[in-house]
């Protein structure tokens, strides 16, 4: 894997491009031969049935999950210079299954925490400004484990934003929110859309993001089955998958 | 019915019949044992002061140098597993530990029934019977760790890392029992004196055949752990293509 | 240095965290005195053998407490998936090993100073006079204990059977340190105390061959 990145872009975004992607585990194929680039700005929804391989894909562009075979190289701005591995992930923000949060700190010590790992300056008050748009700014000094399902979302996302991350990875970023969640996490897509951060959203085809997703990759048993970039209109693809998973 | 897929990595040729080349090893090693057993018992000179029962010398001591041999395989087999991630590490890495504790295990059996009969006593807890028994455990906890995990490359990852610890640990672990009984000393069992010269040539001849039971038996697990990689692929392939017809 | 800021930030969010509830402090004290205390039963020692036996009794007693106590430092991590959290922070990963090993010997070292007074009433042991010497030998040991407890709590974590595996894996291991301990510290104890350098050189060695081999394979322990 190889990442490499330009220090200064206007635009924040930061460009993806899987090679030959393979993962294996044991003999089970988790992913084969997955080529996607996704270019600075673009805010794709990633589509396909459970086992598909959506977080196996997230994972491995989170640079969590070391393939098998091929590799993920990032770009930001225009110029292509290496940098080391270290620095890279500073541009990248992930909402996954899990929380990752600690249960036994409160939403502050959290935040701080991840502030001070993530090298930014100011830790308190970066924890503080995360805090309270996610509308958790009142029960900053509870701790994670007394809040609710909807409330630990909101947290988890407010984290993944923290470092004000070139590229987002979300692994079904709505679930367990309810519906005012939704609505401020389809502003805050929105919102970072607008400052051309790259967006990797894997989801049922549900509709929290739909009017910024442009482009939307089907995957089938670890392939790559379908890909609206020739077309340019994810809907269809989209719809596709909202009904093949109200069907199911 | 399955459909093999021509596309699998590496392991092109894996259901090739290698039985000739096998039988033929396997014949010549057990000759070669059955020669060595031969000598040891009845060509090698009788020993002075302990008589018929020192002749198990020719397989303790080489059961010893086996061992090491095969878990300085073992520490090669991890590093490499763990740098270039290739399933072939992790099996001759398996492979040699269980010959390898199978020597030892050798070892700790026939060091009390040498033992007992010489100096009356089945076991002390001297340098190098203490160091073995460690060296027993640990490999053994090797292997067991590996049961334990079920996920073949998190298996082959945590087990390499293990193993590198206890392989690194091996001279600690001779060197401070060593010189702990040199400060607490205890009756020692073992060999006391030099080596007559014709009692070297067969105790090196009985290395020899160790040595050819080392590469056969650890070639023979190398190939069981090759197979069941196969065999589950094609397991997985099969209930694959069967739910893809099915649907 | 790469590693020393996040293994500081690290190391004082663990310390944070356990100081908070102090449950994994309160259970291994309570459970070291238990046995030091059953142990004084079943062989009643004169202070003969007290002085023979308890270096050992004192490093087993660690060892056993410690492969208890050490168990959750990276089951604790599985909760919520912090593990990948902490993976995805621009750091060496290493620096979360190095934080663990360090918050792990810095709460063996608290439950040793509260026990030594006790063990040494217990024993009848004149720990004062040779306080400062024996100092050094509980740290190394202890660094020793911490830094194979914490790598193999990495290692049974992902395994099942993980509060067997770990002290299985881990007394094997720790055979070397254990019997350097032991022996260094019943020469403190000796009529006629005295340092034994090779045994203190035998843990220092130890320590820094194992935490060598720790920063160069240990990270592969944290993937998934």
């Amino acid at each position: 894997m190889s990442v490499a990145s330009q220090p200064n872009s206007s635009s924040r975004g930061v460009t993806v491009e899987f090679q030959d992607i393979e993962k294996r585990y044991g003999v089970r194929y988790a992913l084969r031969g997955v080529s996607l680039r996704i270019d600075a700005g673009e805010c794709v929804a990633l589509v396909g049935a459970n086992g598909s391989g959506k977080t196996t894909l997230l994972r491995i562009a989170a640079l969590l999950v070391r393939p098998t075979k091929g590799t993920v190289t990032f770009r930001a701005g225009s110029s292509a210079a290496p940098l080391a591995h270290l620095p890279g992930q500073q541009r990248i923000g992930m909402v996954a299954h899990n929380i990752l949060l600690y249960d036994d700190l409160s939403a502050e010590e959290n935040l701080e925490l991840f502030a001070k790992l993530y090298g930014l300056d100011r830790p308190k008050e970066r924890a503080a400004a995360a805090l309270q748009p996610a509308g958790l700014i009142n029960r900053r000094r509870d701790p994670v484990r007394d809040f609710s399902r909807g409330m630990r979302q909101r947290l988890a996302i407010a984290r993944a934003l923290l470092p004000a991350p070139g590229l987002l990875l979300f692994d079904e970023p709505a679930t367990g929110l309810d519906p005012a969640g939704q609505h401020w996490l389809g502003d805050t897509l929105g919102q970072l859309h607008d400052t051309g951060c790259t967006i990797l959203m894997s989801t049922h085809g549900a509709s929290e993001a739909h009017s910024i997703v442009t482009r939307a990759v089907r995957l089938a048993a670890g392939n790559l089955a379908e890909d609206s970039a020739p077309s340019g209109d994810p809907q269809r693809i989209l719809t596709a998958a909202l009904a093949a998973e109200q069907g199911s | 019915m399955a459909t093999l897929s021509a596309s699998t990595p590496a392991h092109a040729g894996a259901l090739r019949p290698s039985n000739g080349a096998n039988l033929l090893e396997t014949v010549l090693v057990a000759l070669l044992l059955g020669f060595a057993g031969y000598c040891a018992l009845f060509v090698a000179p009788t020993e002075k002061t302990m008589g018929v029962i020192q002749r198990i010398f020719y397989f303790h001591v080489p059961s010893w140098w086996s061992a090491f041999i095969a878990f300085a395989i073992v520490l090669v087999a991890n590093v490499a597993y763990l740098r270039g991630r290739n399933p072939k590490w992790d099996w001759l890495g398996v492979s040699a530990a269980e010959v390898g504790v199978a020597f030892v295990t050798v070892g700790l059996v026939t060091g009390p029934i040498w033992a007992h009969p010489v100096w009356r006593i089945w076991w002390t807890w001297d340098a190098r019977l203490t160091s073995a028994f460690v060296l027993w455990v640990l490999y053994v906890s090797f292997l067991l760790l590996r049961t334990l995990i079920e996920e073949p490359e998190r298996r082959a990852v945590v087990s390499a890392v293990f193993g590198i610890f206890a392989a690194v640990d091996i001279p600690l672990v001779y060197f401070s029992i060593w010189f702990f009984r040199t400060q607490h000393p205890q009756p020692v069992i073992g060999d006391g004196g030099s080596l007559d010269p014709s009692m070297g040539k067969v105790l090196l001849l009985c290395w020899a055949a160790m040595l050819g039971i080392l590469v056969v038996m650890v070639r023979q697990r190398y190939r069981v752990e090759r197979l069941r990689w196969d065999v589950d692929r094609l397991r997985l392939e099969a209930s694959q293509s069967n739910s893809e017809s099915g649907r | 240095m790469a590693l020393a800021r996040p293994t500081a930030i690290l190391l004082s969010k663990e310390l944070q965290t356990e100081f908070r509830t102090r449950e994994l402090l309160t259970t291994t004290i309570v459970f070291v005195l238990m046995v030091l205390v059953l142990f004084s039963f079943t062989f009643d020692p004169t202070s003969i053998e007290s002085r023979r036996f308890a270096p050992g009794l004192l490093w087993l007693t660690l060892l056993f407490a410690g492969s208890l106590m050490l168990h959750p430092s990276f089951t604790r991590e599985q909760t919520n998936d912090t593990l990948a959290a902490l993976r995805l922070a621009p750091i060496d990963p290493t620096a979360i090993l190095a934080a663990k090993i360090l918050a792990n010997c810095c709460f063996l070292l608290v439950a040793e100073a509260l026990l030594l007074p006790i063990f040494a009433a217990l024993y009848n042991l004149h720990v004062l006079p040779v306080l400062g010497q024996f100092s050094v030998v509980l740290l190394l040991g202890t660094l020793a204990l911490a830094t194979i407890g914490t790598v193999f709590s990495a290692i049974s974590s992902q395994a099942r059977m993980r509060e067997l595996l770990l002290p299985l894996l881990l007394l094997p291991v720790l055979t070397p340190a254990l019997i350097a301990s032991t022996e260094a510290t019943a020469g403190l104890f000796d009529e006629q105390p005295y340092l034994s350098l090779q045994w203190v050189g035998l843990l220092a060695a130890f320590d820094a061959i194992f935490l060598t081999v720790t920063w160069l394979f240990g990270e592969y322990l944290l993937e998934e």
